[in-house]
């Protein structure tokens, strides 16, 4: 890793997501169906998935999943786990040694929560900020200060694979078809000045936050140093890991509804909201007025997932392809509709997003509490 | 010409009259208002004493004939790498005087420009670029303070916003005019500079004078200037402005505090400033209520009472040595908007040995105030504008990407209305009409013709920076705000990179 924190590779890429909205499992086998749709997206130099609701008998702890490029990263970052972490189970991520891929990370997996104990202490000290901001600060000191470890995913209930190879390759080496999923998210990627970095494939990931991102985000700059601010460090060599710890700032810890933040991210132009009634222009000017340093300028799609929805997202001037599908009780995202239609044919509903318009899916007990108060607003 | 003193006899300047053009008009002779041109009646023909001539080009600029050329004076000393004839020539002049060697506007020395040693990225292939001419490309600009984070309440299922904002400024473009006073230039620049913000959807700054009475209808294109010398300060002049200014320091002076002769306070400047006719204008160095950061405080919240808390004050200081931990204060002090002055800023009069040796470019401080801001996560509560040396669209871009969020320009907007930059503002003779309050000079500068002018410039600005970011794909300017990546350095050295943050070209 270079000493200059500007690390940001380029690339253009596929992607493809879906959720099922009654919460019911499917196989992995029909999103890489999907993703392997898309081939002249990718080159081979990544790819990735993330998959919610694989974990349900460890649904408590927090899954770390974990790369290791040498041992000595290894037994760094366990001891730093064991030190901070109550480990409940600890085992490799199941994988196929395939002759196509030669090299590969070391690859665990830990189900975790913070240890008691040290809560208390932490809180004695004025330190202990609720478990979710203290697995930021575990998923932040490992990327940052234990060279050759990375963390791959760390929210509860989910997990991401990924690596370097074609989607294929990657579903066959990480045994995708063994999970079933309510909520899939896959990639393929164009890199153009990749290191081959395994950790470098999409998704990105911070808590159970996951993002998969075709495009090139032209502000990272600002949105790098912005986050910094609030304490996150960019660590992955790639633009796309802004978007996860933006998400993560703007709607867990500023505490903005899905759509808000994502006006944040990709708001109207001030043509449009100077044409807005109240109370929706003051609440439009003051989103960027105070998140102009969250604005993701540069073309992109990305779909953004939760354990408990499947948002899709266009830049505000709509540089790169998102489609969205609604057939029955499944909601389908993806860069091509061909992708979609090779695993649902006949949809109810197919439609390209306009710039800048979220696409929320949510599952349907959530739907009927929370997010009718925030998020069926008439933004 | 002859038999004069030593400090009179080497000009820097040599006029060459081709008299096969001249026609013996005198408009040079009347242009000129340091008398370097001369009508012999006897021998109906036109003179000249060079010595006197501050390189100024009016005479050039104005004569019908295009009958004369202005040149550096080919006579010259010895060559001498260490002593070039300026250092000579002064030390006659101050041997002759025991004087301190006076000049204007900001500092001319061969310091590095930091400007022409970072370059600007593009898009290709990966990202498209934007064409500005077809697509939105906005640079709308707030200035003030803004909170971390937005609270909104649920009306119904409809978000609506819940914080309340401090007062917050918005420009047009990423632009405002510097503090220039009444006084130091005079009542029809200051009047094309209001009507120019107004036109541009910017604002301008009154500088240390006052509001002349004419100017109350351009308030909400208005900051109003609090200096050390208080002059024209009071209630009514508060409340006129959009936004309050307490001036510490001034880059091309830092320091040092300000000297309008008497001889330049007339009857209107009089009366604007509060200071009787022909009295020196005298601001102190330091401010005498402020003796240290606590005092800002008392100071920036006193204006805030005058007027109501509906006006952000920003503070403005000289970049100096240790800007960034005097910003951190100021931010803590109260200061929504904190300007920085580089070295190069330029100046109705200073001594030449401050403005040419004192304060750094404004370059490395912003860049140095805007990590110090950042890593103290109180960037969002005050907005940065820089100052001192803005030449070009490029620099405001480069300003902006090193994290400013506005540029004040002041020598640009002179040069807009026909400053040659001779360095002489201090004599209150300038020929062009601008640095003087002599009403036949002063009305060389029409205010409508200035107005259009300095609407010109920002609207031309505004159509370069709409392109280079375009170039970069990026279709908002807050995305290029502290966006460091756009620029490369080429030629610096690592510390200097450093300190500006930014990669080498090629790296």
């Amino acid at each position: 890793m270079s000493s200059w924190h500007f690390g940001k590779d380029i690339s253009g890429c596929g992607l493809v997501g879906f959720l099922q909205r009654r919460g019911e499992g499917v196989n992995g086998g029909v999103i890489i169906r999907a993703i392997c749709h898309m081939d002249e997206r990718g080159n081979g130099l990544g790819a990735g998935f993330a998959a919610y609701g694989i974990y349900p008998e460890y649904k408590e702890f927090y899954a770390l999943h974990l790369m290791y490029e040498d041992m000595v990263a290894l037994s760094r970052t366990e001891s730093f786990i064991q030190e901070n972490l109550h480990v409940e189970h600890q085992e490799q991520i199941p994988h196929r040694h395939l002759p196509s891929i030669k090299e590969h990370p070391r690859l665990r997996r830990y189900f975790v929560r913070p240890k008691r104990d040290l809560s208390e202490a932490q809180l004695a000290r004025g330190l202990w900020v609720g478990e979710d901001d203290y697995m930021v600060r575990i998923v932040m000191t490992i990327n940052r200060e234990i060279p050759g470890a990375f963390v791959v995913s760390s929210g509860k209930n989910m997990g991401a694979f990924k690596g370097v190879g074609f989607p294929e390759q990657m579903a066959d080496f990480f045994r995708i078809e063994d999970y079933d999923a309510y909520l899939w998210t896959a990639h393929t990627r164009f890199p153009t000045n990749t290191p081959g970095w395994w950790g470098g494939a999409h998704p990105f990931t911070i808590l159970d936050w996951s993002i998969v991102h075709n495009g090139e985000i032209s502000s990272y700059g600002i949105n790098r140093r912005y986050l910094e601010m609030f304490g996150y460090h960019c660590t992955l060599q790639t633009d796309t890991e802004v978007v996860a710890y933006l998400l993560d700032l703007l709607i867990r810890r500023h505490g903005l509804s899905k759509r808000l933040a994502c006006m944040a991210l990709s708001p109207p132009l001030w043509e449009e909201i100077d044409r807005m009634p109240e109370p929706q222009r003051g609440l439009c000017r003051a989103i960027r007025m105070v998140y102009g340093s969250a604005l993701l300028n540069g073309p992109f799609a990305i779909l953004f997932a939760d354990s408990h929805s499947l948002v899709g997202l266009n830049d505000r001037i709509k540089l790169r392809p998102l489609v969205a599908a609604v057939a029955g009780d499944s909601v389908y995202m993806a860069s091509e509709e061909s992708a979609i239609r090779a695993i649902c044919p006949e949809p109810d509903r197919v439609w390209a997003p306009k710039a800048g318009e979220p696409v929320i899916a949510t599952l349907k007990e959530y739907a009927e509490d929370h997010e009718d108060r925030c998020q069926r607003a008439s933004l | 010409m002859l038999f004069k003193p030593i400090h009179q006899s080497y000009g820097d300047f040599s006029i060459e009259r081709d008299p096969q053009r001249c026609i013996g008009c005198q408009v040079c002779l009347r242009q000129c208002s340091y008398g370097v041109h001369q009508y012999n009646d006897r021998l109906c023909e036109l003179t000249q004493d060079e010595s006197r001539c501050v390189g100024c080009h009016r005479c050039e600029a104005l004569c019908p004939t295009g009958a004369l050329t202005i040149r550096r004076t080919p006579s010259d000393f010895r060559e001498n790498a260490l002593w070039e004839p300026t250092y000579i020539k002064n030390i006659y002049k101050q041997a002759a005087t025991g004087g301190v060697l006076l000049t204007g506007m900001g500092n001319p020395a061969p310091y590095p420009i930091y400007w022409d040693r970072m370059l600007l990225d593009a898009s290709q292939v990966t990202n498209p670029s934007i064409d500005p001419l077809r697509e939105p490309m906005e640079l709308k600009t707030f200035l003030g303070c803004r909170p971390d984070a937005l609270e909104v309440e649920y009306d119904g299922g409809v978000p609506r916003l819940k914080t309340r904002f401090t007062p917050q400024l918005e420009l047009d473009y990423p632009l405002l005019f510097s503090a220039m006073s009444y006084g130091s230039i005079n009542l029809n620049v200051h009047k094309g500079l209001a009507r120019a913000a107004e036109a541009c959807g910017i604002l301008y700054n009154t500088g240390e004078g006052g509001l002349h009475p004419s100017l109350y209808t351009y308030g909400k294109n208005t900051i109003v200037q609090v200096a050390s010398g208080r002059f024209g300060v009071h209630a009514d002049y508060l409340r006129a402005g959009a936004a309050v200014e307490i001036k510490i320091g001034q880059g091309a002076k830092p320091g040092i505090g300000g000297h309008l002769p008497g001889e330049k306070i007339g009857r209107e400047i009089s009366l604007t400033r509060m200071i009787p006719e022909g009295s020196d204008a005298i601001s102190p160095a330091p401010h005498h209520d402020i003796y240290s950061i606590e005092d800002l405080r008392q100071l920036i919240y006193a204006l805030k009472e005058a007027t109501d808390y509906e006006k952000p004050v920003f503070v403005k200081i000289a970049a100096v040595h240790n800007s960034a931990a005097i910003a951190s204060g100021m931010v803590r002090a109260g200061a929504d908007v904190i300007c920085l002055d580089g070295f190069r800023g330029g100046t109705g009069a200073a001594p030449t040995m401050i403005r040419n040796n004192v304060g750094i470019p404004v370059e490395l401080a912003l860049a140095s105030v805007d990590d110090r801001l950042r890593q103290e996560g109180i960037r969002n509560q005050a907005s940065i504008v820089v100052a001192g040396g803005i030449r070009c669209s490029a620099d405001v871009v480069k300003a902006i990407a090193l994290g400013a969020d506005a540029v004040y320009i002041g020598t640009a907007a002179l040069i807009a209305v026909g400053c040659t930059l001779c360095q002489r503002c201090y004599t209150g003779k300038c020929p062009w009409g601008i640095a003087t309050n002599d009403p036949y000079l002063a009305k060389r500068v029409h205010p409508d013709i200035a107005a259009e002018k300095l609407t010109n410039l920002v609207k031309a600005w505004g159509h370069e920076i709409q392109e280079m970011l375009g170039g970069m794909g990026i279709n908002a300017l807050e995305s290029l705000r502290g966006n460091r990546d756009k620029l490369r350095a080429v030629g610096l050295h690592p510390a200097e990179m450093e300190v500006l943050g930014i990669k080498p070209a090629g790296g």
